[in-house]
């Protein structure tokens, strides 16, 4: 093996109250694609951020290239070539690709100091062609999908000459096919001798893409495998520090077909498409497909969260007309929104208060609140959710995305779900959490609610699902029984090709 | 509570500072006066207050209370209408034209910035349109004594405003710190996004916000008007948006929005009162008058920044 690039050794971090590294080890070789895994909380994000100059160690040491170096701010850390794609993408949406990857080193014409634009194009365009991408250096970011701003992240990494490219959960807002359009990309840029620190809680991406797996647990080194050792359950091993038992929990729940009812659902993304479905009571229907596939836009026009957006709604016997959100939360049929922190939580708001936000009128009397009963009623969610908070006074932006999430999905169950609507449950939450999440939605199935369940992650639909629905450009390209259920039929839906195996939409 | 403490001791700082430099600053006269001037401040402070909760803004206020002064004054001596109709009117007037702001900020989603600027011009030209650009007053009236000493007398020797202001921010501090609609004002200002997500009624909560703030202008435009006994359309009540905004702020709230509290904004206005007050009995030329209170804000914004920057990890 070549001499690392990059080594850290024994990094250690303290915060008030809690270490979150505790002499940490690492070390990546040029051309090596490295996997960092573990639970939420192992010190993973700390670890990078360090790298990235956000934190300094109070101990240890950092070399690059064999020398030993201090990160004291990004700037030390990209001369150092290392570049960083962050989990949420940093990009500015209202400038075109060049000025994104030139920001804030544009070269300058002088004498006034104007930007040299025909240089950051002519400049931008063969890296476009490196990364695979056929689209203009003028074109705005706004008008790029979610993958394709993260590969503007790469390239503009690419452009500053970075040897070691950290990737936090990249994945997680992509599709299938543009998954491995990036995996692809990794082992490009591997041939090329560049060094990829890869962290993902989707271990099929991390077998398929790694030399070589790290884990950290509470803080410190779990251990490595090599090439040969990556295996799904040897990570998780690692990770948890136990065996997981599988994550599929069977139905046990009595299902009535056909208790909810949705019709002629339109979105003002697709507006000329429009959606049926049945789902049963007690039933986990998954909506598979492609990101952009328009599976959230429909929960929302149906919810009534997308103001032109419709739908025709029976609930048992009950047709409902529902034009806001207020109108299908009375009917007991809730959204838990893929955007926790932008549309699912107040973060600025105490566990508490997040708890009880959808049903306040409930915890007052006469338009004033009864804090006991908020207090009392948070700390029943914390207590069957096993939510891990210092208390109910504690911010929800304190606590960590599996908490949060918790808290989330907390906030409705108070409320007695007719219907839960679940969007990317588990997007970003690491591997323990995600357990406890669908048990806990394998126990509302079970009691009798309708779930519905959107997800990109495959196993996490394959695992969760009785039946799936797949979407693909606006509308549903059929439904898989429980024993159709497998990767290929779902795949094939998502493309839009038919599957034999696939029923309509909703039955005759 | 901290934040408020803070600014609290800050208040008191001051006037020992100026006691001990000037003993008149306890005297029963001043204090009677400097009281009398925090609760007219103090009213509509609180109603813009509830508006920056929101992550709104309302730049009408000062325009609005000189259009409540002339339409007050109007009806009373030229269009001799009884005085409870007359309060209604004046309160009524600035409720609708908060409401037109909600509506215009949550409906045609424009920014409240805009919408209430746009409200100062406004209203201040109507308000010197329909007087004629004349400066009116309440001569030697007769017919409306008791809303006169409502507005401007004394209750066991306390300024009418301050005990309006007592009353106005005791129910205020009630709906926003243990009331479901206060609930819904911070959850809001904080993530509007998040509020809708959760069932509630964006639109109504913001749009109330502005009627509310109307409403507290309206008194307070009657109490103003019934001090200073003449309503100059052209400069009654100028600016003194910016002073609740600045008492605001000084008390805690945040122009993002979802931050403040009625005792904050309380104690930023009796602090401003308190400095201009300041000005005058230690001598400080009154040309400086703005420019100290600019600092103490800047100041104290400033404090809290970088107490809060050390709070955190």
């Amino acid at each position: 093996m070549d001499a690392p690039i990059l080594e850290m050794r024994g990094i250690s971090k303290r915060f008030p109250g809690v270490v979150a590294l505790d002499r940490v080890s690492l070390s990546i070789a040029p051309g090596e694609v490295l996997a960092l895994c573990g639970e939420n909380g192992a010190g993973k994000s700390t670890l990078m951020k360090i790298l990235g100059g956000v934190y300094r160690p109070d101990e240890g040491e950092l070399l690059v290239g064999g020398k030993p170096v201090t990160i004291e701010n990004v700037n030390d850390s990209m001369a150092l070539g290392i570049g960083f794609i962050h989990q949420e993408l940093n990009v500015l949406d209202n400038l075109d690709i060049a000025a994104n990857i030139f920001l804030g080193r544009e070269p300058l014409i002088a004498p006034f100091q104007w930007i040299d634009r025909k240089k950051i194009h002519a400049d931008t365009e063969p890296l476009l062609k490196r990364l695979g991408l056929n689209i203009p250096s003028t074109t705005l970011l706004r008008n790029l999908s979610i993958a394709q701003q993260q590969m503007v992240e790469i390239a503009k990494a690419l452009s500053q000459n970075a040897r070691i490219i950290i990737m936090d959960e990249p994945t997680s807002s992509l599709t299938l096919t543009e998954t491995d359009c990036l995996l692809d990309l990794i082992a490009g840029l591997r041939a090329e001798g560049v060094s990829i620190i890869y962290i993902s809680h989707r271990l099929g991406e991390v077998s398929r893409c790694a030399d070589r797996v790290e884990v950290l647990r509470d803080g410190k080194n779990a251990g490595g495998l090599s090439r040969s050792e990556i295996h799904h359950d040897h990570i998780v091993a690692k990770m948890v520090g136990r065996e997981i038992k599988s994550q599929r929990v069977p139905s046990e729940a009595v299902k009535t077909p056909g208790f909810f009812k949705v019709r002629n659902a339109r979105s003002s993304r697709y507006p000329d498409q429009c959606v049926s479905f049945d789902a049963a009571r007690g039933e986990i229907l998954g909506f598979a497909g492609l990101v952009g596939a328009g599976r959230s836009e429909i929960m929302k026009a149906m919810v009534g969260l997308d103001e032109q957006g419709h739908a025709e709604v029976q609930l048992g016997e009950k047709s409902l007309v529902i034009r806001h959100a207020r109108d299908s939360i009375g009917n007991g049929i809730f959204l838990v929104p893929e955007d926790r922190r932008g549309e699912g939580l107040v973060t600025a708001m105490s566990v508490r208060e997040n708890t009880t936000l959808p049903s306040l009128n409930s915890y007052s009397t006469s338009g004033i609140i009864n804090k006991d009963r908020e207090t009392a009623a948070a700390k029943e969610q914390i207590a069957s959710l096993r939510i891990k908070t210092p208390g109910a006074e504690a911010l929800v932006r304190n606590l960590s995305g599996g908490n949060q999430q918790k808290v989330a999905i907390g906030k409705w169950l108070a409320m007695g779900p007719k219907v839960l609507i679940l969007d990317e449950p588990t997007r970003g939450i690491d591997v323990g959490a995600k357990a406890e999440i669908y048990k806990l939605i394998r126990t509302l199935a079970n009691n009798g609610a309708v779930i519905l369940i959107i997800s990109s992650d495959m196993e996490e639909v394959l695992h969760l699902s009785d039946r799936i629905a797949v979407m693909h450009e606006g509308r549903i390209t059929g439904v898989l029984d429980e024993a159709d259920c497998n990767e290929q039929n779902v795949m094939q839906l998502a493309v839009g090709r038919p599957v034999p195996a696939a029923k309509p939409s909703f039955g005759s | 509570m901290k934040k408020e403490l803070g600014i609290f001791i800050l208040l008191l700082a001051l006037c020992a500072v100026t006691t001990s430099i000037n003993p008149r600053f306890v005297s029963q006269t001043n204090l009677t006066n400097m009281a009398n001037l925090i609760g007219l401040f103090g009213v509509f402070s609180l109603g813009l207050g509830l508006v920056i909760i929101t992550g709104g803004i309302d730049l009408s206020v000062g325009s609005m209370c000189a259009l409540c002064g002339v339409v007050m004054s109007m009806a009373l001596t030229e269009w001799n209408l009884a005085w409870p109709l007359a309060v209604l009117a004046v309160l009524i007037i600035p409720m609708a034209l908060g409401w037109v702001h909600g509506a215009l900020v949550t409906k045609m989603r424009m920014q409240p910035f805009i919408v209430t600027l746009c409200g100062l011009l406004l209203y201040r030209g109507v308000a010197r349109f329909i007087a004629n650009d004349d400066t009116k007053g309440f001569g030697g009236g007769e017919g409306f004594g008791v809303l006169r000493s409502i507005a401007s007398g004394k209750l066991f020797g306390i300024p009418m405003p301050f005990v309006m202001l007592v009353i106005i921010g005791s129910i205020l501090w009630v709906v926003l710190h243990r009331s479901v609609y206060g609930r819904y004002l911070l959850a809001v200002g904080r993530n509007e996004e998040a509020a809708r997500f959760s069932g509630i009624n964006t639109r109504r909560v913001i749009t109330g916000s502005y009627v509310i703030a109307g409403l507290l202008t309206g008194v307070s435009g009657i109490m103003i008007a019934f001090y200073t006994n003449s309503v100059s359309p052209s400069n009654h009540a100028n600016s003194y948006e910016l002073y609740a905004i600045a008492a605001a702020v000084l008390g805690g709230c945040s122009l993002r929005g979802g931050e403040g509290s009625i005792i904050g904004i309380i104690i930023g206005t009796a602090l401003l009162q308190v400095l201009q007050n300041l000005v005058n009995l230690l001598g400080i030329p009154s040309s400086l008058n703005f420019a100290v209170m600019g600092a103490v804000v800047l100041l104290g914004v400033m404090a809290d920044q970088m107490l809060r920057r050390r709070a955190l990890p």
